[in-house]
């Protein structure tokens, strides 16, 4: 064997030892919860409310939390975050304004998320009166994914080759025309991966819901947007560190935990297919 | 009658002068030729006629355009309504992502036809002038990326012609093409011209001489000479001419 040729096999596998740790490391963390949790897992754990001081029951109320505060918060970042992505990408002129503002959403991506608690509390809750409430903090995790939503519209959006756009104008399209009927669906997939990003984000974040929405112990279903709901990230952390019997509680911490990553997993893969369907109607 | 009629026309990237002073007629019903060395403006002129260069930051440009005796620089000009009447081949074939009916039909859907009877004759009509019609018949719901590249071309071709325009543009039309995809287009080419106005930008020398009836040679940002493409090529006057057909430089 040749001297490039070892050269390039050390270089493999190096890249592949670096894979396999990462990808051994997701699995164990899986696997870590499937054993610890799967035997918390029940349909009364599924459906029913807590109970026993946290002890016992199930952890409806945190689903129904979080699957609200997912839907509530992709409400407000997408519509906004695409709109404000084609406008920068397609719109905006090139200059010093535009590109500070550019500078700015990537800062904001950058920001703790506690501190987009405090300003959600700050602004929603407390200046806007919208107390405690799904509102608030889908607003705050709105704001949260806004600037990773914006960044991948942009990015899908330049993704799409200007030959497009130059044919569409060929035939007489107007701007608007050719962005709503080619630039946008040929980009669509890709929009849908900054969703599929925000949707993994928002469902796991805690600190941007505890002064906003998050309640501690709310046994029952929301029942309109300013109502409080649990949810499960910040559920999982009161289970870990202040319910009322530690102990007692760490199966069911555990089954949470499982059951936060099997419906970011199920969100994903709907996601996915929705993707996969349009990329396969577009070629 | 002339359907071009560019006066005196100076075109700039930011500083860069990329067009000098070009005044050119192109008579209706004809096929001209612009040929010329790469970077010797003749796309930045082709695109000056259905104003495509206005898509291009920091362009600048003096003179004036007559498309159909109608100043397309002037004000009040709507340039969406300017390229339905003159329509664009592009040197690489991009058929929209759609199948190849919604491909022909796009012109129509964006000018605002609703009328499917009407759309459905004007799609069946644009392709067969295009000549793609007996290939793709059974296949209208098909994605247009199915089809060989020069077919892919042809697609391009009639969708341009669906929105019924004056005069078309190609800028490279056969380049990305194998010769027998080039001989088809070039067939076209001589068919459309008696109800289109055709310019053609070409590198290749024995294509401007087989399809066009007059010739533009381009250099340097200059016009150097224009004329009948027999003249052009048996007979040119300037020796830039001479030396570019007969393949001593370019």
């Amino acid at each position: 064997m040749s001297n490039k040729k070892r050269k390039q096999q050390v270089v493999f596998w190096i890249i592949r030892l670096m894979t396999l740790g990462v990808v051994g490391v997701l699995c164990w963390i899986l696997g870590f919860l499937i054993v610890k949790g799967a035997g918390a897992i029940s349909w009364e754990f599924l459906t029913g409310y807590p109970s026993g001081g946290m002890t016992e029951g199930g952890i409806l109320p945190a689903i129904a939390g979080t699957l609200s505060l997912v839907a509530g918060s992709i409400a407000v970042a997408f519509p906004v975050g695409v709109f404000s992505g084609i406008y920068t990408s397609e719109y905006a002129p090139n200059n010093k304004i535009v590109r500070l503002l550019r500078i700015m959403t990537n800062n904001l991506a950058g920001i703790p998320s506690i501190v987009f608690g405090l300003f959600g509390m700050s602004l929603f809750v407390n200046t806007l009166g919208f107390g405690d409430s799904i509102i608030a903090g889908s607003l705050t995790l709105g704001l949260l994914v806004l600037p990773l939503v914006i960044r991948t519209t942009e990015e899908a959006l330049n993704a799409v080759p200007q030959t497009f756009r130059q044919a569409s104008y060929a035939l007489g399209a107007t701007k608007v025309q050719t962005i709503r009927r080619v630039v946008l669906p040929m980009a669509f997939p890709n929009i849908m991966t900054g969703l599929i990003l925000s949707v993994g984000r928002v469902s796991g974040e805690t600190a941007p819901i505890l002064f906003t929405v998050a309640a501690y112990f709310l046994p029952r279903l929301p029942r309109s947007l300013s109502d409080q709901v649990m949810a499960l990230p910040y559920h999982l952390y009161v289970l870990a560190t202040s319910g009322t019997d530690i102990e007692a509680s760490r199966p069911m911490a555990y089954g949470t935990a499982l059951v936060l990553i099997l419906i970011v997993l199920i969100i994903n893969v709907l996601a996915g297919l929705i993707r996969a369907r349009f990329t396969k109607r577009m070629n | 009658m002339y359907s071009i009629v560019a006066e005196h026309i100076d075109f700039y990237y930011q500083k860069f002068h990329a067009l000098k002073d070009i005044s050119l007629e192109v008579e209706e019903h004809t096929v001209t030729a612009f040929i010329g060395p790469s970077g010797c403006g003749k796309s930045t002129f082709l695109r000056i006629m259905n104003r495509m260069n206005d898509l291009i930051d920091g362009t600048s440009m003096t003179g004036k355009m007559f498309i159909e005796g109608k100043d397309i620089y002037g004000r009040g000009v709507d340039v969406d309504q300017l390229r339905s009447i003159v329509g664009m081949v592009f040197q690489k074939p991009n058929p929209f992502p759609k199948s190849i009916y919604e491909n022909v039909a796009y012109g129509l859907r964006v000018a605002g036809i609703r009328d499917r009877h009407l759309i459905g004759e004007r799609v069946e009509l644009s392709l067969k002038s295009a000549a793609l019609w007996d290939e793709v018949k059974d296949k209208l719901k098909k994605s247009a990326f199915e089809l060989s590249g020069g077919q892919q071309q042809r697609l391009c071709i009639a969708r341009a012609l669906a929105v019924k325009p004056g005069i078309i543009l190609m800028d490279e039309p056969a380049s990305a093409l194998d010769p027998l995809s080039t001989a088809k287009i070039e067939d076209l080419i001589f068919s459309l011209k008696d109800e289109y106005t055709i310019v053609i930008v070409t590198h290749n020398m024995q294509q401007a001489s087989r399809v066009s009836d007059k010739t533009a040679f381009f250099y340097m940002g200059s016009l150097v000479e224009y004329g009948n493409t027999r003249d052009i090529f048996m007979n040119p006057v300037k020796e830039a001419t001479q030396n570019y057909i007969t393949g001593r430089f370019g």
